[in-house]
């Protein structure tokens, strides 16, 4: 329909009836919405209609004219012709004295100006030409406006708005922040809220001068309205910078504690994001955190966890202090999660310098194993602890073992309380645990070691990760329980790099993509790289063969099929088959078909040994093998040697 | 842009609605409920301008009356709040000592005005005298 109405709206836009034409006018503007490319028609007449006196026709005109540069940069260069004309214009407007007709309390059709204002902007934004012509105008309304009604605020608002956009000369810019300035300071809430608008535009590009309005936005925060204290928010946010951090995070924070609660997860954001961005040393940032924290804790991001835990464990001397006063926090509140977490990793941890005692910067604080062990059975149980708070806790008792004097009864009983908890993960970890207290007893302190710093952005993983001694990555074993074998299998899901005993899911940050490779494979068989196989082993009828395939995808991946084929005439039972490589490489074994391999030729028992090689330095292949057979236990250690040169290169 | 303008009165009825953009039917009462309970929680120190999903709305009370008018992120929000006045300045010219009766039992006749002063969500007329024009004459018509 516009299509077809077109021409004939551009003729009655050149009718003689005023009243006609102003409906003509924006009629086309509509017409342009809908059908932008008939622009063309309407962009003849509008020189043309701007020579006229009637206002409203007038206010039509710039309306479309701006409807037309904002969709076609071809009539913003059409149209940058006109700006002197509109500059008339706009001057006769302030000039003229009282006239009945158009004023608005003082100002002459304050509506009109703020149309032609902001038609200025659109055209002189990026354009030098039209911008410098437009200098003096602007500086005239600025000054000429009466400033004590609405109407002229509007003005000076838009005007303000318009030096900002175009390239203005350096003294208008400044005018313009000056009016800001005065805008702020008014009692009106409506003039403060524009004001606190327009400086939150302009903070990118003339940051020092609004960073003088600094004392006045942080008054506008205590204001109870909403609208403007979202925006006084925002902007004291843009302003923090490392001069004034500890100023204005000592106000957000005061903010953060009064404010409306949508207010508050924005508020902690911008606290922790600035906190790190500026924190001038790292015991205030820690102690920001911790605040940050308590008052607002369900309120944080995500990974405001790992970002403390990461900044706690990066800040070797502040171990103690931090410990300390995360464990007076949690003692008080238990209800904050990330709190609870961030705590427990860190009683976890550092617990042999929280019982100590004797820290300079905080007051002396005695606490007893007891407490501490109480505080976390506490949190295990409370009804309020998310299920990774609970992981958290747990793992914490599990390390405290370690670094407690006293005897360990009290943490094994709750640990085995756990293992048989309805939450899987928790009993997984707890029936772990379990096992690591019994029977690799001899390694626990060494798995739950001091944890090594985390690189920033290296797992995403929640979970708690543990130490390895480098002795345990030449060892693999194969665990023997069926239970221990489907951890194995989690393991490989969790790009584990070396098994050792049963330890708790653990992730190092990994050397890179290289692991990712491993688990991008399908663990369907792989396309066949024509190795021949090979026969390690043979003893009494049972025999040992080691097929190798290369997938063509990973250069570094040799995938080892060890099959146990049994000829004599008795079974082999309990059969077991560990391996080991050198250093370099890295090993996984996967659970074997079976432990027993019947006798007569019956189905071999199957296992398949991944081992990545991006050294690709030569292979070394140990092998162990234990079992039962004719009535008799063997035990058998050997290295495999002549291996194909295609296995490594 | 103007997107919507709104008369409300203390008790959250509607007296006069106006869409410059397609809103359904019943979403329309929806929209109502939510402007209106952020608006008329306010006091008259607080702010007048507040931010609502995609737009601003710019409330003005008067007496008994609360007119909203919702507007999208170009407009400048004093310019409309000095628009508000203007049209009840108008109402008030026609109605002389305009009340909420008078705009309840005159529906038509401020639907007239309000179109005379915005046309497709852009303020088109500001001057009394040349939007009350085509009434007087549409008066002087019904009377003879």
């Amino acid at each position: 329909m516009c299509r077809d109405l077109a021409t004939e709206v551009e003729k009655l836009l050149l009718q003689p009836g005023s009243y006609v034409r102003k409906k003509a006018v924006l009629t086309a503007v509509h017409m342009i919405r809908k059908v932008p490319e008939l622009s063309n028609i309407f962009l003849p007449p509008c020189a043309q209609l701007l020579h006229e006196r009637h206002h409203g026709i007038l206010l039509g005109t710039v309306t479309l004219i701006t409807e037309l540069c904002e969709r076609s940069p071809a009539a913003l260069k059409h149209f940058r012709k006109v700006v002197p004309q509109l500059v008339q214009i706009l001057q006769t407007l302030v000039t003229t004295g009282y006239s009945v007709e158009h004023s608005i309390s003082g100002v002459s059709d304050p509506f009109l100006q703020v149309q032609i204002l902001r038609l200025l902007r659109i055209l002189g934004r990026n354009h030098e030409e039209s911008s410098e012509v437009m200098n003096d105008l602007l500086a005239q309304v600025a000054t000429n406006t009466d400033t004590s009604r609405n109407a002229g605020n509007a003005v000076l608002f838009e005007t303000v708005l318009t030096i900002m956009d175009i390239r203005s000369a350096a003294g208008l810019r400044v005018l313009a922040v000056n009016i800001l300035g005065r805008f702020l300071l008014n009692n009106d809430k409506n003039i403060r809220y524009v004001a606190l608008t327009s400086l939150l535009r302009m903070v990118q590009s003339d940051h020092s001068a609004v960073q003088r309005h600094r004392p006045t936005v942080v008054e506008c925060l205590r204001e109870p309205d909403a609208s403007l204290s979202r925006r006084a928010l925002e902007l004291s946010l843009a302003l923090v910078n490392s001069s004034n951090v500890r100023a204005m995070t000592q106000e957000l924070q005061s903010f953060l504690e009064s404010c409306l609660p949508d207010l508050r997860a924005d508020c902690a954001s911008g606290i922790l994001l600035a906190a790190e961005r500026f924190a001038p040393t790292k015991r205030w940032h820690i102690d920001t955190i911790l605040r940050v924290l308590t008052t607002a804790g369900t309120h944080v991001r995500d990974d405001a966890v790992a970002n403390l835990t990461q900044l706690i464990g990066g800040a070797q001397e502040l171990h103690a202090y931090s410990v300390r006063r995360l464990y007076s926090a949690l003692a008080e509140d238990i209800s904050q999660q990330p709190l609870v977490q961030v705590a427990a990793w860190c009683i976890g941890e550092y617990g042999d310098l929280l019982l100590e005692g004797g820290c300079e910067e905080t007051e002396p604080l005695q606490v007893e194993e007891e407490k501490v062990l109480a505080l976390l059975e506490k949190v295990l149980q409370s009804h309020m602890s998310l299920p990774a708070t609970r992981g958290y806790a747990l793992t914490a008792l599990m390390k405290l073992s370690t670094r407690l004097r006293g005897d360990n009864n009290r943490i094994r009983q709750v640990v085995s309380i756990y293992g048989s908890c309805v939450d899987v993960e928790l009993q997984q970890r707890a029936v772990e645990y379990n096992t690591l207290f019994r029977k690799y007893d001899h390694m626990r302190a060494a798995i739950l070691e001091k944890m090594p710093l985390v690189e920033r952005g290296g797992t995403p993983d929640e979970e708690a990760k543990e130490s390895k001694e480098a002795q345990l990555s030449e060892a693999a074993l194969v665990p023997t329980e069926p239970q221990a074998s489907k951890l194995l299998d989690l393991l490989d899901l969790l790009d584990g790099t070396f098994e050792a005993a049963q330890p708790p899911p653990a992730l190092e940050p990994s050397p890179g993509g290289t692991l990712v490779h491993l688990l991008d494979l399908p663990c369907a068989s792989p396309a066949p790289a024509s190795i021949p196989d090979l026969r390690v082993f043979e003893r009494e009828g049972l025999q040992l063969n080691l097929s190798f395939v290369r997938p063509p995808g990973t250069p570094a991946l040799l995938l080892i099929t060890v099959t146990a084929v049994n000829t004599s005439g008795a079974d082999v039972t309990h059969f077991v088959c560990q391996a080991a490589v050198p250093k370099s490489f890295h090993l996984q074994l996967q659970a074997p078909s079976g432990d027993t391999v019947p006798a007569q030729g019956g189905l071999p028992v199957t296992q398949l040994l991944r081992i990545l090689n991006p050294n690709k330095a030569p292979l070394r292949l140990k092998l162990r093998l234990t079992y039962n057979h004719f009535g008799q236990s063997v035990q058998e250690i050997f290295e495999v040697n002549n291996l194909p040169m295609e296995t490594w290169q | 842009m103007i997107k919507f303008f709104l008369m409300v009165n203390k008790q959250g009825q509607t007296r006069l609605a106006k869409y410059y953009e397609h809103v359904e039917i019943n979403k329309r009462t929806v929209l109502e409920t939510e402007v209106i309970k952020s608006c008329l929680s306010r006091s008259n120190e607080q702010c007048s301008f507040i931010e609502f999903k995609d737009f601003k709305l710019i409330c003005r009370r008067y007496a008994a009356l609360l007119i909203v008018v919702g507007v999208n992120d170009t407009e400048n929000e004093m310019a409309i709040y000095e628009f508000i006045h203007n049209f009840v300045e108008v109402l008030d010219e026609y109605f002389s000592r305009v009340s909420e009766l008078d705009i309840m039992f005159n529906l038509d006749k401020v639907h007239i005005i309000l179109d005379e002063m915005v046309l497709n969500g852009c303020i088109v007329e500001t001057n009394r005298a040349r939007i009350l024009a085509p009434l007087l004459i549409l008066d002087k018509m019904s009377e003879s």
